[in-house]
């Protein structure tokens, strides 16, 4: 059916073949960066320092990342690697919990304060942690949170996104739902987890894609607040391995490194895809 | 919108909105109203004392050349992101929207770059574009073109730009695409029964049906340009060669920290919080607009 009406607007045929051709075309340049990281981090670092390099892949691919990984440049890749999946997966569950709880109580109940709240919740979406990093560098000193990992994961839970998407959810969840469980004497929470959470899975699972993805490739934050190398996140690690004088830089490790670190959020969103798109066009509605 | 039916009681709430109060008021509205009140004061040289100037930093800033160069390079940066972000990744939406087959793959394929950190991307580029190793700066100089965007500042924007704009274009392309996809495939029968080509249908048909889409990733990716890019020029160009590259967001970083002028920072992010404000106020008045219409 759809081939029909696709037939009836186009009727060349050379036509389809061209379209393949502009978006094979428009693949290979897109890819190209990220090819071209791959090959540099299977060759040596002669291959490297006398240009041209090669465009096809070396031999040196296990002895590159077994250096990246276990030894690195200031620490091995392995650490920056754990800090950075204990960031995501810290910013992404803590704003799916605080959010849910949150929500649950914006939509659920009437008490005194509501509407303040849920305004200023609202305000926090306007402000990205990159302007008004000195201060928020200062509360982070101040509670002793520098090198640690609540350090890295608090100041970014603290936004509002998340409970907006929860509140939308909820408002759409049919009022008898809530009027059974009442009539039955179940307790709020009861309601909550039995009812609310598992109707909610399809939203967490999007926002948890969404939220791995920005807490992964935070930059600015971990570079201000972790000053010890075995702190670091690989995202951000990445710069730290560039010597400071003119001597070169080792690429084949870089490389390696910089693979290593597209690797977790490739794969959440290229396996996760259909949810990942749901959840950017929610978070961005 | 309220809900009909609600549980009673106000403790219950309160304990479940706390954990998200406290966490905004902790590291969110207290930081920004220290922001506020830093921007009115002149620390001493030792940071032991400070004294109340007003609006004086304020004053200063408007008035120094070096800021007003990066509000103009902030501009230009924007801009040029948010073109070279746009254009290919409406061209690759309306070609993959022609195929009836294998769009998916050419789409799981094209969202791999919008995974990729900013910082990372930062670091692909420059390996590209190495003054010493990098294989599209020897291809040029094989070509009589010398680059180096260590020296050449219009280079170095170059360089910022497109590495900035290259994960973006994903991030359109699905929007695009999926704009596409619901255009009615009955107008656009209609308009080529009427004879209209693909170009005429597309200029005077479909573009204006995404234009809700265009003006919405417009917003978005100069929101982006703004304030996420900031990985991409630490890794690069470090704001430099002086300073053709040192955006807002960068120059609060650099003032703050490097130069550990505070005062001059803090009131440089209140002008920053004012420019989210009205960036997101736009966004906002455009979100109530496609609901209402």
């Amino acid at each position: 059916m759809a081939a029909q009406q696709h037939g009836m607007v186009e009727k060349r045929g050379a036509g389809i073949w061209l379209t393949h051709a502009f978006m094979i075309l428009g693949v290979l340049i897109i890819f190209f960066p990220i090819w071209l990281a791959f090959v540099a981090s299977t060759v040596t670092q002669a291959d490297i320092v006398s240009p041209p390099m090669p465009v096809w892949p070396g031999d040196q691919f296990w002895v590159n990342y077994k250096a990246a990984l276990f030894s690195g440049i200031n620490v091995p890749v392995a650490t920056m690697l754990f800090n950075s999946l204990v960031m995501a997966i810290g910013i992404a569950v803590g704003k799916i919990i605080i959010s849910l709880l949150s929500a649950f109580a914006i939509v659920y109940f009437k008490f005194p304060g509501r509407t303040t709240f849920f305004w200023l919740i609202f305000l926090t979406l306007m402000l990205p942690v990159e302007v008004r990093i000195v201060p928020t560098f200062e509360v982070v000193a101040g509670f002793g949170m520098l090198n640690s990992y609540y350090g890295l994961i608090f100041p970014l839970i603290a936004s509002a996104t998340a409970t907006f998407l929860f509140r939308q959810f909820f408002l759409t969840i049919p009022d008898e739902l809530a009027e059974a469980a009442r009539v039955d004497g179940a307790r709020p929470m009861r309601f909550f987890f039995d009812i609310v959470v598992p109707m909610s899975r399809t939203n967490i699972a999007a926002l948890f894609v969404i939220l791995f993805i920005y807490g992964w490739n935070q930059y600015l934050w971990p570079l201000l607040i972790t000053t010890d190398p075995e702190m670091n996140t690989i995202v951000m690690g990445i710069k730290q391995m560039f010597p400071s004088g003119d001597d070169f830089a080792h690429w084949p490790t870089i490389m390696a490194t910089s693979i290593l670190a597209m690797i977790p959020p490739v794969i959440v969103v290229v396996s996760m895809q259909k949810l990942f798109v749901r959840g950017l066009v929610d978070s961005e509605k | 919108m309220e809900k009909r039916v609600t549980f009673r009681g106000w403790l219950l709430p309160l304990a479940l909105i706390a954990p998200q109060v406290i966490i905004s008021a902790v590291f969110f509205f207290y930081p920004a109203g220290q922001a506020v009140w830093q921007s009115l004061f002149i620390p001493d040289p030792f940071g032991l004392s400070s004294q109340y100037v007003g609006l004086g930093n304020f004053e200063f800033l408007l008035s120094d050349k070096f800021y007003r160069a990066s509000f103009v390079t902030t501009a230009i940066f924007s801009t040029l992101v948010t073109l070279c972000s746009m254009i290919p990744a409406l061209f690759l939406a309306v070609i993959a929207d022609r195929l009836i087959k294998g769009s998916g793959v050419y789409r799981t394929l094209l969202i791999w770059p919008y995974a990729v950190a900013p910082a990372v991307a930062g670091v692909l580029w420059l390996f590209m574009f190495n003054t010493r190793v990098g294989v599209v700066s020897w291809y040029l100089g094989q070509l009589g073109y010398d680059w180096n965007h260590v020296l050449n500042g219009t280079e170095a924007m170059g360089l910022v730009v497109v590495a900035s704009a290259w994960g973006r274009i994903s991030y359109n392309f699905l929007f695009f695409f999926a704009a596409l996809q619901s255009v009615p495939r009955s107008v656009i029968e209609a308009a080529a029964i009427d004879g209209a080509r693909f170009w005429r249908r597309f200029f005077t048909i479909v573009l204006p049906l995404l234009s809700p889409t265009a003006f919405f990733l417009l917003v978005v990716n100069v929101v982006y340009a703004f304030f996420e890019t900031f990985g991409v020029i630490h890794t690069i160009t470090g704001g430099g060669p002086q300073q053709s590259t040192t955006i807002l967001v960068y120059k609060v970083f650099s003032d703050g920290f490097v130069g550990q002028d505070l005062g001059s920072s803090s009131a440089q992010s209140v002008i920053l919080l004012i420019v989210v404000g009205l960036l997101t106020v736009i966004q906002f008045k455009y979100v109530e607009k496609r609901v209402h219409y």
